[in-house]
């Protein structure tokens, strides 16, 4: 138990992701308004975008673009010395998605809005087993 | 990498994320969204990642937050939870 604490206060980025995501989750399950999932959906997204960003990070590196430009004397390139770039490049396509599928989310929303009149998932429910 | 600024943006980006599901204003959440947005974006340039914050900058900040305003205002701003 004793060792277990420096474990978690030195992985604190690890507990807020995890505490982020859970939030998205909760909301996703049960808030009632349809906007309000939505907005838990993208919490979702981002938390766990947010968590492969952060595998790329190593210490005493800089961002990944080569200091060699135009003329410069061609030099050994150390990956060490560089973040890795990979997760970035993975999770610009996932934030590209995640925009896409917000878009798609809020039309069905506007759709469900303009045939039943509420955003509330019990008042659509009511008006759907009324029928 | 600092771990106070680290840390401080974390607690904030946590901040905005519960507002933005606990306020009773569909529009207020979506601004809160915006803002949530923008802190991760704070975030990932932070953590060395330019790229993914300048299109988080763009795309989630700037769409997403245009997105759910048309949306509300096309639909209603009220909400019971």
């Amino acid at each position: 138990m004793a060792e277990l604490i420096p474990t978690i206060i030195a992985k604190y980025n690890y507990w807020i992701y995890i505490t982020l995501m859970m939030i998205g989750l909760y909301a996703m399950i049960a808030k009632n308004n349809l906007v309000k999932k939505i907005v838990g959906m993208n919490i979702f997204q981002t938390a766990i975008i947010l968590y492969y960003v952060s595998i790329g990070v190593k210490k005493g590196a800089t961002i990944p673009i080569s200091t060699g430009g135009h003329g410069a004397v061609h030099e050994a390139v150390h990956a060490a010395d560089y973040l890795n770039p990979l997760p970035h490049v993975l999770m610009l396509t996932a934030i590209v998605v995640g925009v896409a599928t917000l878009g798609v989310a809020l039309a069905l929303c506007l759709r469900i809005y303009s045939r039943y009149n509420t955003l509330e998932e019990d008042e659509i429910l009511a008006q759907i087993r009324k029928k | 990498m600092f771990w106070q600024i680290d840390l401080a943006i974390l607690t904030l980006v946590v901040v905005t994320a519960v507002a933005s599901l606990m306020v009773k204003d569909l529009l207020g959440a979506a601004i809160l969204f915006g803002a949530y947005s923008f802190l991760m974006c704070l975030l990932w340039s932070i953590m060395g990642a330019v790229d993914v914050a300048f299109t988080e900058a763009s795309v989630g900040a700037g769409v997403s937050s245009v997105f759910f305003v048309a949306a509300v205002f096309r639909t209603s701003r009220r909400t019971k939870d």
